[in-house]
């Protein structure tokens, strides 16, 4: 038998945790997770996304933020910058270009610090390599991406197709509808990428310029409370401080190996990740209530959507049903983890699956023809791209069309 | 300076493999006057490596891990290359995360720890090979100057991308036929030194590591002035053996010969004022301590 281990107080890695109920030095609160999110008392604020991406990051405990001007996620790098100058964050600077910011926040989340980065269109694609090493090295950063067309000649308008190259980078994605839910998953993002049992980077996405430049009321706690801060003890690889021995990996590194055993632990990372991804279900579905919200699914028409693709067909759902044709709605709030059987139990009593998106990729349709049962069911579209607004008049058309329902617009282009 | 970190509690020592008893009883963690002397028999200074035999990156590998002041406090980030092979066999923290972003990396985590630790130090030490620092990373290599970031660079010049298989680079001498330089490099070795002096570093050394003191010295004198003032940049020539055709034994040789008067890596440092002024002060600080353990001595003798 082993001999009892003898633990002195010293050698014992203390968690930098703080307690909840004590202050910050910006005379903050620090609060239990679930008094802040389902307790407190909120009182509503009217403003512009960016702003609510300030006052999230006001509360959330940021060790370091790291920025770079791109639109429409400009004016929220540069509201986090006045939050570092009025000594909420403890670091903030300009990097490069979004690939050395990636890099810097994967520094810094490295050396254990809650790190909160923005980015969009060009720049999540420019800093694309970094983010399955975040996902690999296990780094629970969070990048809010304030989605913008990346195709050329240069658009700097709203597009969701960036989201599609996210897809199997080994992040956690959450789609933000409005800038209330913008809000909710900032917050409620942090706490469920770093549960040590996940511990993953996470992409908030919203719609730019929809969500990020238009006013509107949220429900806010008071920004004298915040979150408890990240523990980076908590991690389930070691943090870089060197507070905890350093360990001789492997004897021989496996990059230059083409043998059984390399393949092997490769592959088997890339699976940890996935199942990482997996096992946040269960706090997410708690945090976020599900990862969909469903109406009326007993229909035999149901649009199903993310982002602000789910506001227009909610309005296009109250004109449809004007004319007598009843819609169901299926809102999904996170594309990773993919809410697969929840969509597949919502969408099973209905003939017609609509998927309205503003991109021409249509990434959402396929994954969602992927995983239901007889996918001729869903219709990819209506699409918007390159900036375009979807009119809920156009989804309604295509509705109808589809229906073979005949519509007054298109007899009017005869 | 302590092995503390290291040192097993008793309880799990007996199971601990006797490797890791090994390194935790010949560590030099906790030695204030540790040195590449120490090689060969600590444990921690790299046993074993899995580069090519002879490769002089193994020996400047063994100098650096050896003269580092404060390993128990170090943390590496390294890139993609050869050094990367390395990596997994040393006693202190080490990042890789991609190839060319080293100094990104390392100015998030420098900063992270320096807010973390405030009364402790923590040194940040890159270590690339010319690819990573000079050609993909060159970039985050001199923002990382401007900015002032306070950690050291150091760049394993080997004059080729060694772990693709011998491809130019922009430390490659003008004129050497390299796989993609067909008919030769056409433009000069890229003047990094001068480019980082010009950038904001306060203490720059290009050198070969024929001469181990050397290697040492210019060590110390970088981490302490990244520590204390701004970036600092030591660029190492490391010949890749294989790549040049020369055999595990010529390494060597291969750094003296360029390293002779006329040759591209006659030693160089560059060295801010204000640098200048805290090696002055640290080494007659040593100087001091060694002085009083001399005194320390001689009276022990004198009255045993
Ligand atoms: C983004 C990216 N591009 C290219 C590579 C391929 N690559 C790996 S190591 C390497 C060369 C490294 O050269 P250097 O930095 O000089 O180090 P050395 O191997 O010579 O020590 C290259 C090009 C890569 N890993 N990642
Ligand atoms: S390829 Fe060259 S640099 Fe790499 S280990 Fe071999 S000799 Fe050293
Ligand atoms: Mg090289």
């Amino acid at each position: 038998m082993n001999k009892t281990v003898d633990r002195p107080k010293d050698r014992i890695i203390r968690s930098q945790h703080v307690k909840l109920g004590t202050k910050n030095k910006m005379g903050q609160t620090y609060t239990d997770i679930n008094t802040m999110f389902f307790e407190v008392e909120r009182e509503p604020s009217f403003m512009t996304g960016s702003e609510v991406i300030r006052q999230a990051v006001k509360v959330a405990s940021v060790g370091t933020s790291v920025a770079y001007p791109i639109t429409p996620q400009s004016e929220a790098a540069a509201l986090i910058g006045e939050l570092y100058a009025e000594g909420y964050l403890e670091e903030y600077f300009r990097g490069e270009s979004e690939f050395a910011v990636m890099g810097q926040c994967a520094g810094a989340a490295f050396g254990g610090h809650r790190v909160f980065t923005t980015t969009a269109g060009p720049g999540t694609l420019r800093a694309m390599e970094n983010f399955p090493m975040w996902a690999g090295s296990r780094l629970p950063i969070q990048v809010c991406v304030t989605m913008r067309g990346v195709n050329s000649p240069l658009s700097i308008q709203p597009d969701t197709l960036e989201a599609h190259y996210l897809l199997e980078t080994g992040m956690l994605m959450w789609h933000a509808e409005t800038a209330q839910d913008l809000y909710d998953f900032i917050l409620k993002g942090f706490i469920v990428a770093e549960q040590p049992d996940v511990h993953i980077p996470i992409a908030t996405m919203c719609d730019g310029f929809f969500v990020t430049h238009t006013k509107d009321t949220v429900m806010l706690p008071p920004d004298d409370l915040c979150l408890p801060p990240y523990d980076p003890y908590k991690s389930p690889v070691p943090c870089m401080d060197m507070e905890c021995p350093p360990v001789r990996m492997m004897r021989d590194p496996f990059v230059m190996k083409s043998n059984y055993i390399s393949y092997s632990t490769h592959a088997s990372w890339q699976q940890e990740i996935r199942a990482a991804i997996e096992r946040s279900r269960k706090h997410t579905i708690h945090l976020l209530d599900g990862l969909i919200d469903v109406h009326n699914i007993d229909r035999e028409i149901i649009m199903v959507a993310s982002g602000t693709a789910v506001s227009q067909s909610r309005e296009a759902i109250r004109l449809l049903e004007e004319e007598g044709i009843k819609v169901g709605l299926v809102k999904i709030k996170t594309i990773r983890p993919f809410p697969h059987e929840e969509i597949k139990e919502a969408t099973k009593r209905a003939k017609h699956i609509f998927v309205p998106e503003f991109n021409l990729a249509g990434w959402l349709a396929r994954e969602i023809k992927a995983i239901v049962p007889n996918n001729e069911r869903v219709i990819a579209g209506p699409h918007v791209a390159g900036g375009m607004t979807m009119p809920s008049e156009v989804i309604v058309e295509e509705i109808k069309k589809y229906l073979g329902i005949e519509v007054a617009s298109s007899d009017r282009r005869n | 300076m302590s092995k503390e970190k290291i040192t097993m509690t008793e309880g799990l020592a007996d199971i601990m493999p006797p490797e890791y008893q090994e390194l935790v009883a010949t560590a030099t963690y906790g030695k204030e006057d540790r040195g590449w002397k120490d090689i060969g028999s600590s444990k921690e200074l790299i046993e074993q490596h899995s580069l090519c035999a002879g490769c002089p990156e193994s020996i400047a590998f063994r100098y650096i891990l050896a003269s580092l002041p404060n390993p128990e406090d170090t943390i590496f980030v390294g890139s993609t290359g050869c050094t990367s092979l390395v990596f997994p066999h040393v006693a202190v923290q080490n990042i890789h995360s991609l190839f060319g972003n080293q100094n990104a990396i390392a100015s998030g985590l420098k900063r992270a720890l320096a807010r973390r630790y405030p009364d402790k130090v923590k040194d940040v030490v890159v270590l690339a090979g010319d690819g990573a620092t000079v050609d993909i990373g060159l970039d985050m290599t001199m923002q990382s100057w401007f900015r002032q970031e306070k950690f050291t660079t150091i760049c394993f010049d080997n004059e080729l991308y060694a772990n693709t298989g011998g491809q130019e680079s922009g430390l490659m001498q003008k004129g050497f036929v390299a796989k993609m330089a067909p008919s030769g490099k056409n433009f000069d070795k890229v003047r990094l030194p001068e480019i980082a002096r010009e950038a904001g570093c306060h203490y720059i050394a290009m050198l070969t590591v024929s001469k181990p003191g050397r290697v040492e010295k210019a060590l110390k004198n970088a981490i302490m002035v990244a520590r204390e003032i701004g970036p600092t940049y030591l660029q190492l020539y490391t010949p890749c053996i294989l790549e040049i055709g020369k055999q595990s034994m010529e390494g060597l040789d291969e750094m003296k010969e360029s390293e002779e008067i006329g040759g591209r890596f006659v030693m160089k440092e560059y060295i801010s004022d204000q640098a200048q002024e805290l090696i002055d002060t640290l080494a007659a600080e040593e100087k001091a301590r060694k002085k009083a353990a001399k005194a320390a001595k001689t009276k022990k003798t004198v009255s045993a």
